[in-house]
């Protein structure tokens, strides 16, 4: 069974058609990454996945539950789906630990003491070990970018959803999120990544797909279509991005 | 008549009688005004159609009204509509009550909003619920943002008080009024009668600085 399942699946703003019909299945452990001019869908595809955006039409099945089966399924389906936003979304209340501690306090219903541990311990492997009582203020934003990561780990999901993760940052505080990135793809994790870094979809991704209007025009091999794209637009876009 | 700052202290005893209710007053209209205040502000914000419907006629109708028929209707109209017979201190805390809510109402609602949905999303992307995500992320980046406008309100409210001379609560303006109508001191009673609205508010905004000052806006 696949991990996410898109059966024509629609989705609208109003008139507009953001999502058309759209089908698509994901296995574990590949490591997917949507590319596609501004419009063309690919972030809402993503948050559809997690019910952030809920869909029109169709059905999108998450490790065999449908996000349209009513708010527990749909929070047992986010615990299963991690995200990671453009614009980071630390709590600024909290400390970096408190931030990482506080999916598994409030969403699985750790022990404090446990969660603040599995916390620290998340916080090291993303190299972030020495500043778990900074607030998010006092970091820059790749280390903001990687305690995001560390808060949506720490929930134990299935897949991670990365929403333009680097977007947000200065072209030299990119390389440390997205290597970050890349040892979670070695060790398994099955993502879907919306990204502009054609460099990590050739490297770390097992699938690119391009979207266009709403629909996915391109979906295969990341090193085979960047090597002989199968359309002009994606020739012109590859052009652009690079 | 010569001005003679020295008849004040004659009347600090009474003044302060006055000041002890203007501050009971305000306290308690304050504590329920802020309770009603903010399950209003959430309703209007978080609640459905029909809760927000609600919270947003009571708001309307107590920001288009002045306080002063507030607390008249409360004191004179209640009786006669719904033979409810009410003291004027009760009909003078009720007043702050639900004149300083529909503010607070406005006032929350505007600090939640303000409050970057992409926090919100981070908190329902981990499984949340919405209460937790209100109890826990919004409202704690909201409440500080709260602070210097429910400051600002509370100081009204307390100035408000002064209104109730009509329903003849014994609070400070009245107790200003009842001395100088027995000696005819208007200079010495009302400069003294604002020195002591001076003190209670310069007290407020003392407290709220520090608040403030504890609390980075966030």
């Amino acid at each position: 069974m696949s991990i996410i399942e898109f059966q024509q699946v629609t989705k609208k703003f109003g008139p507009l058609t953001v999502l058309d019909e759209v089908d698509l299945a994901i296995e574990k452990g590949e490591v997917v990454v949507l590319i596609g001019p501004s419009g063309s869908g690919k972030s809402t595809l993503l948050r559809c996945i997690n019910g952030l955006e809920m869909i029109s039409g169709g059905h999108l099945l998450v490790d065999g539950r449908s996000v349209t089966d009513g708010k527990a399924t749909l929070q047992d389906i986010r615990r299963e789906a991690g995200m990671v936003f453009q614009q980071f979304n630390l709590f600024p209340q909290m400390t970096a630990v408190e931030n990482v501690a506080f999916g598994p306090r409030h969403s699985r219903g750790s022990s404090r003491r446990q969660a603040r541990t599995e916390a620290l311990a998340l916080l090291a492997k993303v190299g972030l070990g020495d500043k778990a009582d900074h607030s998010p203020a006092e970091l820059s934003g790749g280390q903001q970018q990687r305690v995001a990561i560390a808060r949506a780990l720490a929930v134990k999901p299935e897949v991670m959803l990365f929403d333009e993760p680097t977007s947000a940052l200065d072209p030299e505080l990119k390389q440390e999120v997205l290597s970050v990135m890349q040892q979670l793809a070695v060790e398994g994790m099955t993502m879907v990544v919306v990204t502009h870094e054609m460099g990590f979809a050739r490297q770390v991704g097992t699938r690119l797909i391009f979207m266009e209007h709403g629909k996915i025009s391109v979906d295969g091999n990341p090193r085979d279509i960047i090597a002989n794209p199968p359309n002009d637009r994606l020739k012109d876009f590859l052009a652009h991005v690079h | 008549m010569q001005v003679d700052w020295s008849i004040i202290l004659d009347f600090i005893p009474q003044l302060m009688t006055g000041a002890k209710v203007t501050i009971i007053i305000t306290l308690l209209g304050l504590v329920g005004g802020t309770i009603l205040g903010t399950i209003a502000g959430l309703m209007r914000s978080y609640g459905g159609v029909l809760l927000n419907a609600i919270a947003f006629v009571y708001v309307e109708i107590i920001r288009g009204t002045p306080i002063v028929v507030q607390v008249m209707f409360l004191y004179f109209a209640l009786p006669v509509l719904a033979d409810i017979r009410i003291d004027p201190f009760l009909a003078a805390v009720l007043a702050i009550v639900l004149n300083a809510g529909a503010y607070i109402a406005e006032i929350v609602r505007g600090a939640f909003l303000s409050v970057n949905k992409g926090l919100s999303e981070a908190g329902y992307a981990l499984g949340l619920p919405t209460w937790k995500v209100l109890a826990y992320i919004v409202g704690p980046v909201a409440f500080r943002r709260l602070i210097p406008p429910l400051g600002n309100q509370y100081i009204v409210s307390l100035k408000d008080t002064s209104l109730f001379i009509v329903i003849g609560v014994g609070e400070l303006t009245r107790t200003g009024q009842e001395i100088m109508a027995a000696n005819f001191r208007a200079v010495e009673i009302w400069t003294a009668v604002a020195v002591f609205y001076l003190i209670m508010t310069g007290a407020m905004t003392l407290a709220l600085r520090f608040i403030e000052k504890r609390m980075k806006i966030l």
